[in-house]
């Protein structure tokens, strides 16, 4: 018992470094997982208290461009409103609705913490279980597609998991002819303006310059611009090919985001929880 | 151990980690080398710290780093190999009882041990943390590019940096 304990003292650093480096990995892989109970990251409110102070000098380095983002849309909603009013309502027929409240509600909010250099992205915002944030809500840029999910929650903040995560999988499917892939981004590529959609059957045409947009089959409403195709068709020797796009969302420069609030989707998962699996 | 080289160490960590979570987060060229020049304040602790002592440091210092990353636990593992190549470096490398010098700095050192010394504590913190933040191995070749890429960054800096701040002492 004596020699062992010389031959550990003795071999102290090692014994540390197999302790320690444990911990790590442990943290790491249950960090991993979805569920999870340690909040060591951003939404920590001595984190976010940082981040969110010091936003502030970029946020007026960006007002420009962000003014510029926000008219563009203001317009293209006020044409939409004028297109709704100009319709003759003379021949109007009434259409009770009996849902009566919209299945998606938007929710603004501002990015205080943004980055795109690492192989797995996170993006905090300043919204919180206060504003009614759920984490896998869906969050999206002004008129410019998708940025990700809601990951983690705390009282005032939120992390975002964005697209530049080797998680993230958002169901696409291309404009012109409703071929369904699945957006992910990576694989020996860190350029955060290119992503590929992957598992689109061998069979349907892709164009060069094709829109791709969400398919609605993901927590994501159907319809969402994501970006146009740069490569069609890279072969992947099996059924399926594989498409590299060009975002439209500018990840570097996002300030401002909508949180896509889905009155459905709780009814979504627990009924989609009660098919078997497919394997 | 004098308060003045518990003072120093403490004012670089606050500069380092500040200078890493600030400015060198949003840094990386073509998104393929980012430097993690925090590391530095590992590599700067004095020599006659506890081994126990020293990989609690590098613990906390890789678990704050990981809470502004958002990467709970990479940096932190990273930073405990880190420690580890260091022991094994300097218990090689210098005799034990002929620590002359209170911290190994280039200025103390030498460039040429200091360089070896800045090279594997590097590459050793990089390989864990890329391999670790990527987690498979289908991206593997891409990985330890980009490792090799950010390494040589990261080197790049600590070299200036401790260029800039270099003292000879004089015998």
């Amino acid at each position: 018992m004596r020699n062992l304990w010389i031959f550990i003292s003795r071999y102290n650093a090692f014994f540390f470094f197999i302790i320690f480096f444990t911990i790590g990995v442990v943290l790491t892989v249950r960090n991993n997982s979805y569920q999870r109970s340690v909040t060591i990251n951003s939404t920590n409110k001595v984190v976010g208290d940082v981040y969110n102070n010091l936003n502030v000098l970029k946020k007026y380095i960006n007002l420009g461009s962000v003014n510029d983002s926000l008219a563009v849309e203001n317009a293209k909603l006020k044409t939409e409103i004028l297109a709704l009013k100009n319709i003759d309502t003379a021949k109007d027929v009434l259409v009770k609705d009996t849902a009566g409240v919209p299945q998606y509600t938007y929710l603004s909010a501002r990015v205080i913490k943004n980055s795109i250099t690492n192989r797995n992205n996170f993006i905090t915002i300043n919204r919180g279980t206060a504003d009614g944030i759920e984490t896998n809500m869906p969050v999206i840029s002004p008129g410019r597609g998708v940025v990700g999910f809601v990951q983690d929650v705390s009282d005032h903040l939120a992390t975002v998991r964005s697209l530049l995560h080797k998680d993230t999988h958002i169901s696409v499917s291309v404009k012109r002819n409703n071929a369904v892939g699945s957006l992910v981004w990576g694989d020996r590529n860190s350029d955060y303006r290119k992503a590929y959609i992957k598992d689109i059957p061998n069979h349907f045409k892709v164009n060069l310059k094709d829109t791709i947009v969400t398919s609605g089959f993901s927590f994501f409403p159907s319809g969402i611009p994501v970006g146009t195709v740069s490569n069609p068709g890279i072969s992947t020797g099996d059924n399926f090919m594989t498409i590299e796009i060009n975002l439209f969302n500018d990840f570097s420069t996002l300030q401002y985001v909508y949180v896509i609030k889905n009155k459905l989707a709780k009814e979504q998962t627990e009924l989609e929880a009660k098919l078997p699996n497919e394997q | 151990m004098s308060s003045r080289l518990v003072l120093t160490n403490i004012v670089r960590w606050f500069i380092l980690l500040l200078f890493q979570i600030l400015l060198l987060r949003n840094l990386s060229f073509y998104n393929m080398a980012t430097p993690f020049v925090y590391i530095l304040f590992l590599l700067l602790l004095p020599f006659g710290i506890p081994n126990l002592l020293l990989y609690l440091i590098a613990f906390i210092t890789g678990l704050t780093l990981d809470a502004f990353y958002d990467t709970l636990g990479v940096h932190t593992a990273a930073c405990v190999t880190l420690v580890f190549v260091r022991i094994l470096f300097i218990s090689v490398t210098v005799s034990r009882d002929g620590f002359d010098e209170p911290e190994p700095t280039l200025g103390n050192m030498g460039i040429k041990w200091f360089l070896l010394y800045a090279f594997l504590c590097t590459f050793a913190h990089h390989i864990v943390l890329f391999f670790l933040e990527t987690f498979r191995l289908t991206e593997f070749s891409y990985t330890l590019l980009k490792c090799a890429l950010s390494g040589i960054f990261t080197l790049f800096l600590i070299t200036l940096i401790e260029f800039i701040f270099y003292n000879r002492k004089v015998r």
